[in-house]
């Protein structure tokens, strides 16, 4: 027995007791029915025919299309602006302060945006006015929350993001970069032909990892839900759905269905930005 | 997620084919075994099978312990007078939302408790009065009436209170208190500006909009809280919640009762004197604290709403009682009737004896009920006393027991109790409506629909006459 085995033993025992060992018994329900029974698809085929099923969908994929957009786009773009600045001191200073938010653990950081969006206790609150919204009602419309949420999960998230980046654009070789600059490139084009293809697999790794978290919306909509008294964000996400499935309506088998194929859908579209990235190809 | 990386990464990079062999082995064992083990034993309700059957339900094995008590914050000083009034009993008191809004916390935990086999309170509160929709079913909640208690005890109930405890003849819950709608109104305002305090509909919606172009600013009304529906729309006999059976309920809120109050709302939105905000909005308090000329609201609204310092603080002598306003015509009056908390013994409870005396004491008359209760008692001889000490408080500008008595037995019987919730239904298809603008008379089939649906969902089944 080597001693990388003694490390990873830990690791191990707590994957298999909190991730496979929940996945597969999650599987297991979603393919037997309250009896036990093996049921075929019939959770898939019902979940999907309830009236909350396809909305929920609508919203998590809209909300995953504005998050992941702004994510990718930002997170790259505030790193390389980060990497450009001249004053060490200030560089760091900034990337600590992108980086707080992430510190705060996830519904605590939620806390901070219920009082942020209501008009009558927000900091903000003559910017919300400006826009037009004087209730916390007016502000939690339908309309707004994939917006909402992703604000809030840019806030909470890209800031860890920003600072691995960071760190993936220092590991690029001064070399290339001062070829680059020998050759007449600007800091435009650096940027867009030597440090962006470089990050690329970064960047990719972030999506996939995103996309994941994303998916699984519930703390948002949530708490949002909580706090407007069921008036916004009930039953939005997925699964929030799936949770309603399994304490509401006493339904643990549906609820099962709409996890695998949450599980599935991360799978197969990590798959896909593996291969068609190039992912693990050696460099 | 960081799973599937490393299932990917662990597939690209070569590693001793024996390790894998041994892992791949090690854990599809582990999964079956989880997957067996936990595939047995989750029937709802299970874990306590071992036990006798007396007072109507199969009972856990006694011990002696803690009692433990699941309650909201509102509760909390009936469970500390509870342990003033009895210091050698030990409570293990737990704060919990009380359910409020359709939160469904208790029935989630219950689940999960059902599954694992232990963890069940012994006594819950919970400020919704649909709970034994589910309890019951589900095998959580003892029968009171089969000998646990003696029917002189119940019997001191209000009239009606105890019909969302009851199934089948059998009462499962004991209600904390009524929460029967009438008409606040600030009696002081009234007289300064010679109003006449409406007995019907139509003077309600006259005055209302008199009002909004004599003193605008004030109001005579909300339709923002969650609860909304079951001030207008049940005290108007809308059929949106008709339970008809066990799992069938009747729901037709396009008929002329629903739309009557639909456009009387609409009206008085229009003009201004109907605000959109919910009563515990921090919106609410802050903007309409002393323009209140009426309210339409459950019995509560006393002591949460107006004489709170947390709420809108108004001062005393002002703030009266009317009996809700009538549609001419209606035969009977008829008012509706928001929550009044319930109080629900586990029938998994190892402390019966112990749970019964905590039930009896709290919803009893007593130092608690009788003094500190926010709301109007569903125990009558607590309701007496409790009238008498908010006369003696000399809160209100004239006296409440008339009004409240009265309405205590008007509450409208064609509102049920479903396991669907619809404070949380009306929360999210009309009150977004409401705050961009929408007329309720307009989204009155979308409500339909959505009830319909939610109804479906919980395995009702729903007609429309």
């Amino acid at each position: 027995m080597r001693p990388g085995h003694a490390f990873v033993a830990g690791y191990l025992v707590l994957l298999v007791a909190f991730g496979i060992v929940p996945t597969g018994y999650g599987i297991y329900f979603a393919f037997t029915n309250s009896a036990n029974y093996f049921s075929g698809l019939s959770n898939f085929t019902a979940v999907a025919r309830d009236f909350r099923y396809l909305p929920a969908v609508g919203h998590v994929a809209l909300y995953l299309l504005i998050w992941l957009v702004t994510l990718a786009v930002f997170v790259t773009g505030l790193a390389l602006v980060l990497h450009q600045l001249p004053a060490r001191r200030t560089s760091r200073l900034v990337r600590f302060l992108y980086y707080i938010p992430g510190a705060l653990a996830g519904a605590a950081s939620v806390m901070v945006w219920l009082f942020m969006l209501d008009p009558t206790v927000s900091p903000a609150a003559p910017l919300l006015r400006l826009l037009g919204y004087g209730t916390f009602g007016q502000v939690v419309q339908e309309g707004h929350l994939a917006i909402l949420f992703a604000m809030i999960a840019f806030w909470t998230g890209a800031g860890g993001w920003i600072v691995v980046m960071y760190g993936a654009l220092n590991n690029i070789p001064q070399e290339v970069i001062e070829a680059a600059r020998i050759d007449g490139a600007g800091g435009v084009q650096i940027a867009r032909r030597i440090q962006i293809p470089m990050l690329r697999k970064w960047i990719v790794y972030m999506v996939i990892l995103a996309f994941a978290v994303g998916t699984q919306l519930f703390v948002e909509p949530q708490l949002i839900s909580e706090a407007s008294v069921g008036v916004a964000g009930r039953d939005y996400s997925l699964n929030q759905l799936s949770y309603d499935f399994a304490f509401q309506n006493n339904n643990v088998n549906y609820a099962a269905a709409i996890s695998v194929e949450l599980l599935v859908v991360s799978l197969v579209v990590a798959a896909v930005f593996v291969t068609r990235s190039r992912f693990f190809d050696a460099d | 997620m960081a799973l599937v990386i490393r299932a990917v990464r662990a597939r690209s990079e070569p590693r001793p084919a024996r390790g894998r062999v041994v892992l791949a082995v090690g854990v599809a064992a582990l999964l079956a075994a989880t997957v067996a083990g936990c595939g047995n034993g989750s029937s709802p309700g299970g874990g306590s099978s071992s036990g006798s059957t007396k007072d109507g339900f199969t009972q856990a094995p006694q011990s002696s312990g803690p009692l433990t008590v699941w309650v909201d914050s509102t509760r909390v000083p009936a469970v500390r007078a509870y342990e003033k009034a009895n210091p050698d009993i030990k409570i293990n008191m737990v704060l919990y939302d009380g359910d409020a809004n359709g939160s469904n916390t208790l029935q989630t935990k219950v689940e999960l408790y059902d599954r694992t086999g232990t963890g069940w309170p012994d006594v819950v509160f919970s400020a919704e009065n649909n709970e034994i929709s589910w309890t019951v079913g589900a095998g959580f909640t003892a029968p009171l009436n089969q000998g646990l208690m003696p029917s002189s005890f119940l019997g001191n109930f209000a009239a009606g209170a105890l019909d969302p405890c009851t199934v089948n003849g059998k009462v499962y819950c004991l209600r904390n208190d009524m929460a029967m709608d009438v008409l606040w109104y600030n009696a002081t305002l009234m007289k300064q500006w010679g109003y006449q305090v409406p007995t019907t509909w139509p003077q309600y919606e006259q005055l209302g909009e008199k009002v909004a172009t004599q003193h605008p600013g004030y109001l005579v009304g909300n339709v923002g809280d969650t609860f909304t529906p079951e001030i207008y729309m049940w005290a108007s006999q809308c059929p949106a919640n008709q339970i008809t059976g066990l799992r069938a309920v009747t729901v037709n809120v396009t008929t002329a009762n629903c739309t009557r109050m639909a456009s009387l709302l609409d009206t008085l939105v229009k003009a201004g004197s109907m605000s959109k905000l919910g009563v515990f909005s921090t919106a609410f308090d802050k903007k309409e604290k002393g323009k209140v000329l009426m309210l339409p609201g459950p019995a509560w609204f006393g002591g949460a709403v107006f004489d709170s310092p947390s709420g809108l603080n108004t001062p005393k002598g002002q703030i009266a009682v009317a009996p809700m306003p009538q549609w001419p015509g209606t035969g009977t009056p008829s008012t509706g009737d928001v929550g009044g908390g319930l109080w629900l013994l586990s029938a998994h409870s190892r402390h019966l004896n112990e749970a019964v005396n905590f039930l009896t004491w709290v919803t009893g008359n007593n130092a608690y009920q009788d003094n500190l209760a926010p709301g109007y008692p569903a125990y009558t001889p607590a309701a007496t006393v409790w009238l008498a000490n908010q006369a003696k408080s000399g809160y209100y500008a004239s006296d409440i027991s008339t009004p409240l008595q009265q309405a205590a037995g008007q509450v409208w019987s064609g509102w049920g109790y479903g396991q669907f919730s619809q404070e949380a239904i009306w929360a999210s298809t009309i009150v977004p409506g409401i705050t961009t603008g929408k007329t309720i008379t307009s989204m009155l089939p979308a409500w339909q629909s959505s009830i319909s649906e939610h109804a479906q969902a919980d395995g009702y089944t729903v007609s429309s006459s």
